[in-house]
């Protein structure tokens, strides 16, 4: 009996150990490798979001479904880079002509306490009619940020109403079914944004 | 008779553009003891906006290197130099001490690289705006040019810009 009892420890010590060893070979991980596959090249980024526009008005990604988003991010207070982004999308915009109406520019802040809806409106309609600007409560910012991946960091100054947000500045183009084409970086020429974007119409 | 009535017109019509010009020419330029600032614009911001930031061309004429140390302007609380920078896809802006200017160096104060940071403007930048700006050097002196406010996404560019 002692020794059968024995033996059955001994069994299952092996057992264990042999399932350790496994799990540290990376056996146990195939669901993990599977859905890696399916990526294909491109990062998963973005996904659902409920956001304010610049009409006070509560949207979401489906709100935007059967066009394609430009999405891309800053803040009104920044004085040099969103403005030129601005401008480069509002001439993609122009560039594209009638096929402009298949896509929806949108502008997310990364700096929500200071640019409420109607902030955003005035900033908008400066550059392109087209234009969404679409601002939220700090988590609903904080929830869209991260499911683009967006990096954004405040700036504190010698005044604290005076203080600048550092942000990646890449542009987002989302298909009809609001999942990711393709990331453009700061910079790209409007010619070539709106090339790509034509070629998915 | 009908000739020269044409002529002088002419000469009148003439006369008014090359004035327009000069007078245009000497709102957004000035000069001192070498140095030159010109083609001062802004861009347009939104009703109620704290940030602007303004632009210009500055250039060293004289024989020596100069530095610009700082610059003010009534419209802001606070005015800065600052530089965009990308670094790792995060773009940002840094608080710059001074400007060198080498004996014949031109700088330009564009988009994405030096600017003026305006920090808590007292008055709303509306397209079609000037603002005076004055530039500190540590050699020359104060300049001070006029600003002109362009479009919320003006790029600069004067050889664009209309003649009106």
């Amino acid at each position: 009996m002692n020794k059968l009892f024995a033996f059955l420890i001994a069994f299952f010590l092996l057992l264990s150990a042999v399932a350790v060893g496994l799990w540290a070979a990376g056996v146990f991980e195939p669901q993990e490798k599977a859905s890696s596959s399916v990526i294909l090249g491109v990062p998963q980024l973005g996904g659902s979001f409920t956001l304010v526009n610049q009409k006070g008005e509560t949207v979401t990604d489906k709100s935007y479904r059967g066009k394609l988003m430009l999405i891309f991010f800053g803040y009104t207070n920044c004085p040099d880079v969103c403005p030129t982004e601005m401008q480069d999308i509002a001439l993609t915009m122009q560039q594209l002509g009638d096929d402009a109406a298949d896509v929806v520019p949108i502008f997310i802040t990364v700096d929500p306490t200071r640019d409420t809806p109607e902030v955003m409106a005035d900033f908008v309609s400066a550059f392109d009619p087209s234009l969404v600007g679409l601002s939220g409560t700090e988590k609903q910012i904080d929830d869209v940020k991260e499911k683009f991946r967006v990096y954004a960091e405040k700036v504190p100054g010698d005044d604290p109403n005076y203080y600048l947000v550092n942000h990646t500045s890449y542009t987002y183009l989302m298909g009809r079914d609001g999942k990711l084409i393709t990331v453009f970086s700061y910079g790209t020429p409007p010619e070539k944004m709106a090339a790509k974007i034509r070629e998915q119409l | 008779m009908k000739k020269l009535t044409f002529a002088s017109a002419l000469l009148l019509v003439l006369g008014v553009i090359l004035n327009s010009g000069l007078s245009v020419t000497s709102a957004m330029a000035a000069e001192k003891d070498g140095i030159m600032v010109m083609d001062a614009w802004s861009r347009a911001r939104p009703g109620g906006s704290m940030m602007g930031g303004a632009f210009a061309t500055i250039e060293n004429k004289s024989d020596h290197p100069d530095r610009l140390v700082s610059v003010s302007s009534p419209v802001a609380d606070k005015v800065q130099i600052h530089e965009s920078v990308m670094q790792g896809g995060v773009m940002k802006m840094l608080e710059r001490d001074e400007i060198v200017l080498s004996a014949g160096q031109k700088v330009m104060l564009k988009p994405g690289s030096f600017h003026v940071m305006l920090m808590g403007l007292k008055k709303d930048l509306t397209k079609g705006v000037e603002f005076p700006l004055t530039f500190h050097f540590e050699r020359a002196g104060d300049i001070t040019v006029k600003v002109h406010v362009k479009d919320a996404g003006a790029m600069g560019g004067m050889g664009k810009m209309k003649m009106n």
